[in-house]
């Protein structure tokens, strides 16, 4: 039997052995693809750091880590929240910012050097529900509205067996699972809901953290995810890309249009164009007018700053946004984002023209 | 009771001399005895259930991140959404980084502290500085890190390993001080009373008597504290941020930048969609655990070589 | 270094006796100042919303960002009431092991196996009975170590769906009764109370542990020598003596559960709702600034640090009541050092 004594020897042990093979990254395995030695000595590498949003952190992680094999520069990011990483931002403790809910003209005042605020990608909300038997869930408007203001309480209301002739719906209490924290998502979701449905614009509104009247709360999309997952009748909104990543069933919602549509790039690129990007590149698509459309979609921002007087950052970040907008866009179906409709990219490289050096 | 009662002895120093042993008995249906023999069992099923939600939690730890426990999860840098592989190596020297300099810190300051509360007590300072040590043990972990963002972030302008060093010290030293000084106050009055009657000065007293004595409860303290900064992440998150880079490269100690730690690894990855982030998250707990298991192990072993001395 | 007591100290020696005592006094100071500082930057930080809402922040019931109106009466409801009741599960199941383990039931009987099996002398088993004892306060110290997230990640996938079935059926069958009273929905009182229980129990168990066996043995051995039984002993001698450590371990471990974060996030339930059933979600203070924080913008901010104040008031009346408690306590008892 191991003595105490003994156990505290191996695990020591092996946490020196680790350790000594951390003082050399450059001959660590390569499979994590650090094996790229800086261009430079130790102290020149150029170090870019960013925090924000946890929506697209999945996408941005993968940008950053691709492109920092190759090139040699180290670019960090962090997920702290949208509110986190604008206030990160405007405090200049990081490089680049990033947010769902873009920023107000309020906070852009309080960046003295000037902020450029860049749509680097999209995604889709869906609504995913947990109803064993049901292959297929169709949700009208005022139905999705009326189950998130606490209207529509059971799953075989008439009004959604009017949308579903085919589905048995069970005689089970609608188990809604909202957001407990502040988030992003939670804001698109609830811009939306206002935008189709009066009473929710007066209350509870949109919010980063609004006063759902009914539903229980779970923290973060894996919290609301873990709900769906283990409470049979429960329907929540996430992000597209975690539903599918969970393999949750997703419900078709009817847009505009009047046409019941699935999430999807086709879809979600649809609704993107039909939002105008004004100069500033912040629009919100509510409720996009296209018959194709999917009717939860939204951008999500990088935040620069209109100077960097480091030379070397400069040029680091144009080259980063640069390969975002061209290869990155490639990874964002994979992992359940909507690539940028081609215009939109054209519009973005002109943006980041004016985003300079020196000074 | 002596172990071994027919011991040959001579009659007259034999205590249990014409005691007849067959005829002693312990009876459950005597109120005492069955009272106690209730307490015991209760006693021994309590514990036995408390020990159960560790039980519980280590084994869903190890059986959702066991099997990726390997050399290269602990030597690798941490994997980008949809690949394959990874590790967590520099969250282990970021948090063994973070933790060491928080108690590096605090230990020292704690115990000075807790000196000084336990011999002079009485005084206004002692009780206001007692005072505010209580105040501290309920602070919640995320103010510690939004003070420490304000007040070490800001002012040196980047996130860093210092800043979440100093986040965790403010969580750890209200229970170093409060164990510490309640240790020392245990240590018995005539131990002290007897090295200043040999002439030695108050400081002498302290080094020589109270610390050596104290030192289990000491080093209990320390450990509570080190294990609770170990796995907290909300006052990371605004001081240390993380990093997918190593702490020490080129034999340079990047101490002043954004660092790793398991705490926020787990927390990252835990709310990740991929499978490969949530298994690793798992895993990454599991060695978190293990090391201040470790810790406390060590910890255990010099407390006891120190009193034996 | 022991000869050099021996002898009237030199000057020197008062010297160093002289600074180490200063120094002694400036980090209490330094300590003093750390949270007098701490306090202050929060109160400046809050004051804009405090302006805005006055103490009827304290007894309001309604939290509508959108409308503008915010009030933290759930939140100190829900702080309380978790604390509390977490307390109470943490002291029972921390005091229960502290004592078998300060007793020593594991090594005895060990000791009494090995006896019978005629081991109990030999090289590699003598010490077994003391290796085992020293790997169960591993063990339960090992609980302090597990991260809180990890602990709200179990609550959600084992505590939840365990407690589920029993909840359903009380409240099916003694829904009248208020601890009851709601119907089970998951997160919620009762699996964040567990988990918190869980949570500061090593702290109990630890400190508790290091007060009982400070008990001097005489006091003991006196105690059975009038013929007290081990439990009439406990009971009447070494709890008592033991009383003033134990006390500091559950001041220390209600700081703890007031301010804990991660794990109550998960598992509170994050409502808006006063309700004594143990099934209702509630909300924490300190899980609400979990939730809002990373989102806030400035003026949520002021909000959120009001809230704080006011939860670092409420575990300074905690601790001006516990001391009370104990100054009235100590009072009554005086053990034997």
């Amino acid at each position: 039997m191991l003595s105490s004594r003994l156990a505290v020897a191996v695990v020591l042990a092996a946490g020196f052995a680790c350790s000594d093979a951390s003082k050399a990254p450059g001959s660590a395995a390569p499979a994590t693809g650090t094996g790229a030695a800086p261009a430079t000595g130790d102290g020149d590498v150029v170090r870019l750091q960013g925090a924000g949003a946890s929506f697209p952190a999945p996408l941005y992680l993968k940008w950053f880590k691709a492109f920092s094999a190759s090139k040699g520069v180290q670019v960090d990011y962090q997920s702290v929240g949208s509110g986190s990483g604008v206030k990160s931002f405007i405090d200049k403790t990081v490089d680049f910012g990033a947010s769902d809910a873009a920023m107000t003209p309020e906070e852009i005042a309080r960046v003295d050097v000037g902020a450029q605020l860049i749509p680097m990608t999209a995604g889709a909300i869906v609504l995913a529900y947990n109803l064993p038997g049901v292959k297929a869930l169709r949700l009208s408007r005022k139905v999705y509205a009326g189950i998130f203001l606490g209207e529509v309480t059971k799953w075989n209301d008439p009004a959604i067996a009017a949308t579903n002739p085919g589905e048995k719906l069970p005689d089970l209490p609608i188990n809604v699972v909202v957001r407990a924290d502040s988030s992003g998502t939670s804001y698109v979701f609830s811009r939306h809901l206002s935008a189709i449905s009066e009473a929710f614009a007066k209350s509870p509104g949109t919010n980063k953290m609004p006063s759902w009247p009914v539903g229980t709360r779970s923290k973060g999309n894996e919290g609301v995810t873990a709900a769906l997952k283990t409470t049979p009748g429960a329907i929540g909104y996430v992000e597209y890309g975690y539903a599918r990543s969970q393999g949750l069933r997703m419900a078709t919602l009817e847009n505009k249009g009047g046409a019941f549509v699935d999430a999807n790039t086709a879809s979600g690129q649809a609704a993107l164009a039909s939002a105008k990007l004004p100069d500033d590149l912040i629009v919100w698509a509510s409720d996009p007018d296209d018959k194709t459309a999917y009717p939860i979609v939204t951008y999500t921002w990088l935040l620069l700053y209109k100077r960097y007087p480091d030379k070397r950052k400069h040029d680091a970040l144009v080259e980063l946004v640069d390969y975002a907008l061209t290869d990155g866009q490639k990874e964002a179906e994979a992992l359940g984002y909507i690539p940028l409709p081609g215009p939109v990219v054209e519009r973005v490289k002109v943006a980041v023209k004016s985003v300079t050096t020196g000074g | 009771m002596p172990p071994d009662a027919s011991a040959v002895v001579t009659q007259d120093l034999n205590p249990f001399a014409g005691i007849d042993f067959s005829r002693l008995e312990r009876s459950l249906r005597r109120p005492r005895t069955l009272m106690g023999f209730l307490l015991d069992t209760l006693v021994t099923g309590t514990t036995a259930l408390a020990l159960f939600p560790l039980f519980s939690v280590v084994w869903m730890l190890a059986w959702r991140g066991g099997k990726r426990l390997s050399v290269a999860a602990l030597t690798q840098l941490p994997p980008s959404p949809m690949e394959a592989g990874g590790g967590f190596g520099n969250a282990i020297v970021g948090s063994l980084f973070m933790v060491g300099v928080a108690t590096l810190l605090t230990v020292p300051i704690g115990i000075l502290t807790a000196v000084y509360l336990a011999r002079d007590g009485g005084g206004r300072l002692a009780g206001a500085a007692r005072f505010a040590a209580k105040v501290l043990t309920g602070f919640p972990s995320i103010l510690a890190g939004v003070f420490a963002y304000g007040a070490v972030v800001l002012l040196t302008g980047s996130f860093s390993a210092i800043a979440g060093a100093i986040a965790l010290g403010i969580l750890m030293i209200p229970t170093i001080i409060l164990t510490a000084e309640d240790a020392l106050r245990a240590v018995p009055a005539r131990m002290l009373e007897a090295a200043i009657g040999m002439g030695a000065t108050p400081t002498q007293a302290t080094w020589m008597v109270l610390l050596p004595t104290a030192l289990p409860g000491i080093l209990t303290g320390v450990m509570l504290a080190v294990a609770r900064a170990a796995g907290e992440t909300a006052p990371l998150i605004f001081t240390a941020l993380f990093s997918n880079y190593w702490l020490v490269s080129h034999g340079h100690v990047a101490a002043m930048r954004p660092t790793a730690s398991l705490a926020v690894l787990i927390f990252n990855f835990a709310g990740m969609p991929f499978d490969n982030q949530i298994e690793l998250a798992w895993a990454a707990a599991l060695v978190l655990v293990l090391m201040v298991l470790a810790a406390n192990v060590v910890g255990q072993t010099l407390s006891r070589r120190q009193v034996t001395q | 270094m022991p000869d050099a007591i021996s002898r009237p100290p030199s000057r020197l020696q008062r010297a160093t006796d002289q600074v180490f005592r200063r120094l002694c006094q400036a980090t209490a100071g330094l300590l003093l100042a750390l949270v007098v500082f701490i306090v202050l930057r929060i109160a400046t930080a809050g004051a804009p919303a405090m302006r805005e809402f006055g103490l009827g922040f304290l007894t309001g019931t309604t939290w509508d960002p959108n409308q503008g109106r915010h009030a933290i009466l759930p939140e100190i409801w829900g702080t309380l009431y978790t604390s509390v009741l977490g307390l109470l599960v943490g002291t029972v199941f921390g005091l229960a092991a502290a004592v078998f383990l300060a007793e020593g039931y594991l090594g005895q009987a060990v000791h009494r196996a090995l006896t019978a099996l005629k081991l109990e002398l030999r090289p590699g088993w003598a010490q077994l009975p003391d290796r085992l004892e020293q790997l169960l306060r591993n063990l339960v110290e090992l609980l302090a170590a597990i991260p809180s997230v990890v602990y709200g990640l179990w609550g959600i996938f084992v505590v939840i769906p365990m407690i589920r079935p029993a909840a359903v059926w009380l409240h099916a069958n003694l829904g009248w009764v208020p601890l009851f009273g709601t119907s089970f929905s998951g997160p919620g009182v009762l699996p964040a109370v567990l988990v918190l229980g869980i949570m500061i129990m090593p702290t109990i168990t630890a400190i508790s542990r290091d007060a009982l066996i400070s008990v001097p043995p005489k006091l003991r051995m006196a105690a059975y020598g009038l013929g007290a039984t081990r439990w009439e002993t406990i009971f009447a001698v070494i709890l008592p003596t033991a009383a003033r450590g134990i006390f500091g371990g559950v001041v220390l471990a209600f700081g703890r559960a007031l301010g804990e974060t991660m794990a109550l996030a998960m598992l509170v339930g994050n409502s808006n709702r006063i309700s004594v059933s143990l099934f209702s979600p509630a909300n924490t203070l300190a899980a609400l600034l979990a939730n809002s924080f990373p989102e806030a913008g400035p003026k949520q901010v002021a909000i959120l640090m009001y809230a704080a104040l006011v939860l670092l008031g409420i575990t300074l009346l905690v601790n001006v009541i516990g001391a009370a408690i104990l100054q009235r306590a100590s009072r009554q008892l005086e053990g034997a050092r």
